[in-house]
């Protein structure tokens, strides 16, 4: 038995070729000291495998038509067997692989491994990155709620600000001049054919010079890249030290890989697919429309850029950030690789990460917002429950001072807090800040009567911290 | 020129042909969307007597030159504000900054943005946050005593 399975093996691998085709690749020696560090590109490979996969699985029951989308979507989330963890796999899938293309991106960056000879390594892999957002965005909208119908309007006037195109490009995303039929097949064929094919291409081509080159071997301070020499210097140190990928190199990545589509796969269980939002109806107006945590920092990006720079920025900066990226190996490809010895390189990564971290934060709490739907004021906050300041309070809420202002801990969060205004504002200096607006608030001069006015003058200037005795000493110390 | 450099010659000729062939009805049919007429249809909105004086609503709208499958997505809304016996104006939802969709406060008289904290008073000017152009107005005309509003693109900010 065993000698028939042998033999059949070796009648199939004579007329395929499959040793000879994946031999060489499994079998080719890789730097000894290469180990964990370099397992992020092979679970980025993980995790575009399960999208691959699970894709394919949700693709059996998605509709990409505009007006049944939404209740395949819910078809997948409730009833099908299997259909909220395919989505939950499908969603954190994605977040693994954003996740896992970043820490790949910054760990070749760190280790200096885009030097020569593999600058078109890291060119390939920018794309590859530049793809799996798209794809993130895409599948967003693929979801078909409230939420990606208006992202699709966002997308299109992002694109509008381009100059002279503009109007073509928001067109062309929209698939016509408003949201409708034509839309979400777009996006399905983007999502679904046309993105992955490149990245097939990419990964593929990606995949090629990492056999082509070899492997970056981990960087030795002292030890530059010379072009003349390195290839000559890495091929003799393979020779010498080196260990066939398989399986020597190859376990790690199996083990991270596992650990990776476990984590998906609990996340998936534990928190389930991202909440369906309410239908995609362009005419509910009650929406309040965020990309999904891999975009929120450049929603906030939006949100706190000075409005005059906005033109230029939304469309230099990520056309400068891209060509920079892709350019990266061109503008340095010698040297030391080293990080200890390239303090600006790990500055750039600590940089990058605390500026997209912070502006994460930022966009996930979305100060800037008007809160739509504060808590009332209670009478204890007011300190009063008829009179002026009573009435004013109700006017505040009323006139929706409370949507951008808190007092108390109650309403919203684009301008000042207000609890204790009277403290550092005179009767004065709120009546003109009321009636002429201020940075970033309305002037409501017009809108309000004078008895207005005045009420909620009264009820801003009894917003003083209460002076209890602990209070009182602490003004002293 | 030799036979051999002929032959290449003839295949790429023939490989560039194959992709004309099959790329031009793509890219036509994919950009054809770029062609399509905007909406260009007065929509009744109702009676003119059902619209308070001064007051500001919500009106929906269904693009009648909608694709079939369409479904909800057809359907669109505008700020509706009948301003004197006859006169209505009209603005568009979409914030000037993103096209996000604004509402209207009564209590303040301004429509606020969910999305970057854009603000526009009742006449539709900036009043704070980042939108660059003030709110834009839909035709709006009363005919045999109803409401006719004018069906309209996405209104599509360019500041460049």
């Amino acid at each position: 038995m065993k000698r028939l399975a042998i033999r059949t093996w070796q009648w199939l691998d004579d007329r395929l070729g499959i040793v000879e085709l994946i031999g060489p690749a499994a079998k080719h020696l890789v730097p000894r000291d290469a180990r964990w560090w370099y397992t992020f590109g092979s679970a980025t490979l993980v995790a575009f495998v399960v999208q691959v996969v699970t894709g394919v699985a949700l693709s059996f029951s998605y509709v990409s038509s505009a007006s049944q989308a939404y209740q395949a979507l819910q078809f997948i989330s409730n009833d099908a067997p299997f259909g909220s963890f395919l989505r939950g796999m499908h969603y954190f899938g994605a977040s693994a692989m954003v996740l896992m293309v970043g820490a790949h991106m910054a760990q070749t960056f760190l280790f200096g491994s885009y030097k020569f000879p593999r600058e078109m390594n890291w060119s390939s892999g920018v794309l590859l990155l530049g793809f799996t957002l798209i794809m993130g965005f895409t599948g967003q909208l693929l979801r078909w709620d409230q939420t990606a119908t208006w992202s699709v309007v966002i997308a299109a006037e992002q694109a509008g600000r381009v100059p002279l195109i503009g109007n073509w490009l928001a067109q062309f995303i929209l698939g016509g001049t408003t949201i409708g039929g034509a839309t979400l097949s777009r996006f399905y064929a983007i999502h679904v054919f046309m993105v992955p094919a490149l990245l097939f291409i990419f990964i593929a081509l990606h995949l090629w010079l990492v056999l082509h080159h070899g492997i970056a071997e981990p960087p030795v301070a002292g030890k530059p890249v010379h072009p003349a020499s390195y290839r000559q210097e890495y091929h003799e140190e393979l020779e010498r030290s080196g260990v066939p990928f398989w399986p020597d190199g190859a376990w790690r990545d199996f083990v991270v890989g596992t650990v990776l589509i476990v984590a998906i796969a609990f996340c998936a269980l534990y928190f389930g697919p991202p909440v369906l939002g309410k239908p995609p109806d362009p005419s509910i107006l009650q929406a309040d429309p965020r990309p999904d945590w891999y975009l929120l920092w450049y929603f906030a990006v939006l949100a706190l850029m000075p409005p005059q720079l906005e033109g230029y920025v939304m469309i230099l900066g990520p056309a400068l950030i891209g060509i920079l990226l892709l350019i990266v190996p061109m503008l340095n490809n010698r040297g030391e690789r080293a990080p200890s010895r390239r303090p600006w390189a790990i500055a750039v990564v600590l940089l990058s990460v605390i500026m997209i971290g912070s502006l994460w934060i930022a966009g996930a709490r979305s100060p800037w917002s008007p809160n739509f739907d504060p808590q009332p004021l209670t009478p204890a906050i007011i300190g009063a429950t008829s009179g002026p300041v009573f009435e004013g309070a109700r006017l505040f809420e009323s006139k929706s001072c409370l949507n951008c202002h808190l007092v108390d801990g109650h309403g919203g969060r684009r301008g000042p807090d207000l609890t204790y205004v009277a403290d550092r504002l005179t009767h004065d200096d709120i009546v003109i800040r009321i009636v002429n607006g201020g940075v970033n608030m309305p002037a409501f001069g017009k809108s309000l009567k004078p008895d207005e006015l005045a009420k909620i003058t009264d009820f801003l200037e009894s917003r003083k911290k209460p002076v209890t005795p602990v209070n009182a000493g602490e003004k002293w110390k | 020129m030799t036979r051999r450099r002929f032959f290449e010659k003839v295949s790429l000729a023939l490989g560039g042909l194959c992709a004309a062939i099959v790329g031009v009805p793509l890219v036509g049919f994919v950009v054809a969307p770029l062609f399509r007429k905007a909406p260009d249809e007065w929509l009744p909105l109702g009676k003119v007597e059902a619209f308070q004086i001064g007051k500001t609503v919500n009106v929906t709208i269904t693009d009648p030159s909608s694709l079939p499958w369409a479904g909800v997505t057809s359907k669109s809304a505008a700020w509706l504000r009948r301003v004197s016996e006859g006169e209505f104006i009209a603005f568009s939802v979409h914030c000037t900054h993103m096209g996000c969709p604004v509402r209207w406060e009564a209590g303040s008289k301004l429509f606020m943005c969910p999305c970057h904290g854009g603000v526009f008073y009742s006449d539709g000017t900036v009043a704070s946050g980042p939108p660059p152009k003030p709110l834009v107005r839909h035709q709006v005309k009363v005919a045999n005593g109803e409401v006719l509003l004018k069906a309209a693109p996405i209104p599509i900010t360019t500041t460049l």
